[in-house]
């Protein structure tokens, strides 16, 4: 073989193995879809997806099983909003101070303590929701429980702020100077600067952070099993008990036998999630394109 | 340098099953026992493999819990040689079982018996089954409607992967469904930590936790359907049975035993296995 043939070969079979590590995300996602249309598929057929939509869910009975998906689409959302209301404020403000007002020492000290925050195992803040928030919202409320929607909400919070700081914050650093300093020059203090010229800027950024963070919120397993009750039941009030999809998805996939109808109908709802997430992500990624802020 | 590939794979194909064997000092070689299920059942089943263990250092028994639904899935998908259940097999469990050629034996190992305990200032001190058919049904929501004082009746109840949930809606339920507002905790000593807390309070717990959370919570007498009197549950009352809400205990294995699994269920029916059942807070069952 002559060397330059073997150098050809040597070339395409880097290009060859890197193409494949770039791609292997792409093909994961694929076999997971894959994946989960094939355990969750023979439920189309029989009992047929009419069964999902029921606002009953009761999968363990000698009556009638239920799948209705209603209680926990609605448990889901319930908390993620809950959370959202919490957490969009705060992030938000919290991403303005570090962004324009912060010294450099205080961003200092502050960045880390907020990518801490991001890195506390969820399962650490259910047992802090556990022994200190629950009976928090049970005396704050005079519940006779502090298991409660709220509660799970307020974990959530904390999960997702870390997300959403950081992501606002570089949409609102990335807004140009060539804005701030026109506002300034007209005469705009530094506060009407902020809130009238470099947060309209960095809106469509700020929108795409509040979306990843609630596709972080409604994926998150350990915290809301711990803290929520999980009752499946359709409501609106925080301070009730909710089952969330993916506590659903944690709590009875280990013990439903294999292959049967309840195993199906949990990957029915590990779809349900996987779409909804799924869609957050791109439109999140199609606002930050549209508004050229995508790195 | 196909050969060099193929030598390389080989040795560490070799090394990893070296490893396999564990530590190889013994001559003997290490045998394996795993077992799985029941939740209510992992104290008393890790406190049997402790024992057994000392006195067979050639066996290697692993427990895992999970519930009995996880235990008797495994067993029929032939992830586990015994599977331990605080419950018989569903008709549903057993034609799956047929379906894939495994032939469920069911073994009796102790008796447990399932308490309920309440906050320890409730004035209620025992409730009628059908009292606890009507609560946990939702049809009764509030103490004072089973003589206790006006506080809403807080449900708790254990996860559906758990055996004892399945016991409670087959026997004291008679069959009909959860009040969907009962809470799912995930574990005995999350529902005893919220009992303990929470006034108006009730949740079913096995008669081991009970004894441990001794005076946190408060144990109710259970009066039987054709009962004159409520039966406070201790370890008479649920051998004999005369306190209603108790149960068996099973190993469930597939077919006959194999040896090393043989020796681990001799044991546990042995006096010495059956003192353990004692001491874990179950019911031995001779």
């Amino acid at each position: 073989m002559s060397r330059s043939r073997r150098l050809f070969i040597t070339d395409k079979a880097m290009r060859l193995l890197l193409v494949s590590a770039a791609s292997t995300s792409v093909l994961v996602v694929c076999l997971i879809f894959l994946f989960l249309f094939k355990e969750a598929g023979p439920f189309a057929l029989s009992p047929g997806l009419g069964k999902l939509l029921g606002s009953q869910w009761i999968p363990v009975s000698f009556q009638e099983e239920h799948f209705g998906v209603g209680p926990l689409l609605s448990g889901s959302a319930l908390v993620t909003a809950l959370a959202m209301l919490v957490t969009v404020p705060i992030s938000v403000l919290a991403a303005i101070y570090i962004a324009e007002i912060a010294r450099p020492a205080e961003r200092e000290v502050l960045k880390p303590f907020i990518e801490i925050l991001a890195s506390i195992p969820s399962v650490v803040l259910g047992f802090f929701g556990l022994l200190v928030v629950a009976p928090l919202i049970k005396t704050l409320f005079g519940l006779n429980t502090g298991l409660t929607a709220l509660t799970g909400a307020l974990l959530l919070s904390l999960m997702a702020i870390p997300t959403i700081i950081s992501l606002s914050e570089d949409a609102l650093v990335s807004v140009p100077y060539a804005l701030k300093n026109a506002s300034l020059a007209l005469g705009a203090s530094h506060l009407q600067t902020i809130f009238r010229v470099t947060l309209p800027a960095a809106l469509p950024g700020i929108v795409a952070a509040v979306m990843l963070g609630i596709g972080r919120v409604i994926g998150e397993t350990m915290a809301v099993l711990m803290v929520t009750g999980n009752s499946a039941i359709l409501t609106a009030s925080p301070l009730a008990s909710v089952r969330t999809m993916t506590a659903t998805i944690a709590a009875e996939m280990g013990e439903v036998p294999f292959g049967s109808v309840h195993y199906q109908a949990l990957f029915w709802i590990g779809i349900i999630l996987l779409v909804i997430t799924f869609f957050l992500n791109i439109i999140a990624q199609r606002v930050l394109k549209k508004y050229g802020m995508m790195k | 340098m196909k050969k060099v590939a193929l030598t390389l794979g080989l040795l560490l194909a070799a090394a990893i099953t070296g490893c396999d064997s564990g530590p190889s000092q013994q001559s003997a070689p290490v045998q394996t026992l795993s077992i799985k299920g029941s939740d209510t059942m992992v104290h008393l089943v890790s406190s049997w493999t402790e024992e057994f263990m000392k006195a067979h250092a050639d066996i290697d028994v692993s427990v895992t819990g999970g519930g009995s639904g996880t235990g008797i899935a495994s067993l029929i998908n032939g992830t586990t040689d015994i599977c331990a259940a605080s419950r018989g097999m569903k008709e549903k469990e057993q034609n799956m079982a047929k379906e894939r050629n495994i032939s469920p034996v069911e073994i009796s190992v102790a008796r447990d018996g399932i308490v309920m305990v309440v906050h320890p200032e409730n004035p209620v001190n025992s409730l009628t089954i059908d009292q606890l058919r009507l609560i946990y049904t939702g049809k009764v929501t509030n103490w004072k409607e089973v003589g206790g004082s006006d506080t809403p009746i807080l449900l708790l109840s254990r996860e559906s992967s758990s055996g004892t949930f399945v016991f409670f809606q087959e026997h004291v339920l008679n069959k009909e469904d959860f009040s969907s507002s009962a809470r799912l905790l995930a574990g005995t000593s999350a529902l005893v930590q919220s009992v303990a807390a929470d006034r108006g309070a009730i949740a079913y717990v096995g008669l081991g936790f009970a004894a441990e959370a001794k005076t946190s919570v408060k144990t109710l007498g259970v009066q039987g359907a054709d009962q004159p009197n409520p039966v406070l549950p201790t370890e008479e009352t649920v051998r004999s049975g005369a306190y209603a809400v108790s149960r068996p205990l099973f190993f469930y294995t597939n077919g006959t035993p194999t040896k090393t699994a043989q020796q681990f269920i001799d044991f546990c029916l042995s006096p010495a296995g059956q003192q353990i059942v004692r001491e874990t807070g179950y019911v031995p069952v001779s």
